[in-house]
């Protein structure tokens, strides 16, 4: 059971920032992903995996190895992620 | 205009304080017949309220990655000689620059607007954010009104 799952699923870690980290408490969170997740599908597993992100999720945009992803691309083990929150440079 | 020409492009994110005369030094160009730097501070008040001081992080790799994805954009669309995009992070009171956007040119037409997009993506895009000080509390303050 256990071999079948890890072999459809990958961790991926996401790095929380600024706002999004203090409601969390941590800089970033670890999630158990479906092989073929897409940067459209992470919401619902940050949902999942810390309800308190929910209020945010609709203003935050998904980076993907240091620039903003698009929805359709498929998230890889290797990729560094991260959850942006509305930014306030300058 | 590649990113990497440190000639070119100047590109820099740290705590230290935003060094004008190097700045000004970096856009000197003997193919420039001027230079715009616009330079953003901290102000004294945000929403009616009394800010004392501004606090900034931000995601430093992805942000110097976009500061590239910037110049890159500006050396594209218009005919620049240098660039430089400069943000200072920690704890700044009012009056200190926070953010430097430079440009060189042969003509003022192209340094005044690709310093004005440079700015204006650089806000909207670049993974900084900042936290506000002011009399009676603090609180994240973002560069999109309607976000929050």
């Amino acid at each position: 059971m256990s071999d079948a799952r890890s072999a459809l699923t990958f961790q991926l870690s996401v790095k929380l920032f600024a706002l999004l980290r203090e409601q969390v408490g941590h800089a970033a969170l670890t999630l158990e992903l479906p092989v073929g997740t897409c940067v459209r599908d992470l919401a619902q597993h940050l949902r999942a995996a810390e309800p308190r992100l929910t209020p945010f999720l609709e203003v935050s945009r998904v980076a993907v190895n240091l620039a903003f992803a698009p929805p359709e691309q498929v998230l890889q083990p290797s990729d560094e992620v991260a959850l942006i929150p509305p930014v306030g440079g300058g | 205009m590649p990113v990497c020409d440190t000639q070119r492009a100047w590109l820099q994110l740290g705590h230290e304080p935003l060094d004008l005369n190097a700045i000004h030094a970096h856009l000197a160009d003997p193919a420039a017949g001027g230079e715009v730097v616009f330079t953003g501070s901290v102000r004294n008040h945000h929403e009616g309220r009394r800010v004392h001081a501004l606090t900034y992080e931000a995601y430093p790799e992805m942000a110097l990655a976009e500061f590239g994805r910037i110049a890159e954009a500006i050396a594209a669309r218009w005919e620049v000689q240098r660039v430089v995009l400069h943000h200072r992070l920690g704890y700044l009171t009012v009056g200190e620059a926070c953010v430097v956007v430079g440009v060189s040119a042969a003509h003022r037409q192209e340094a005044f607007e690709a310093a004005r997009y440079g700015i204006d993506r650089l806000k909207r895009e670049a993974p900084i954010w900042k936290r506000e000080h002011f009399e009676g509390g603090e609180a994240w303050v973002t560069n999109c009104s309607g976000c929050h």
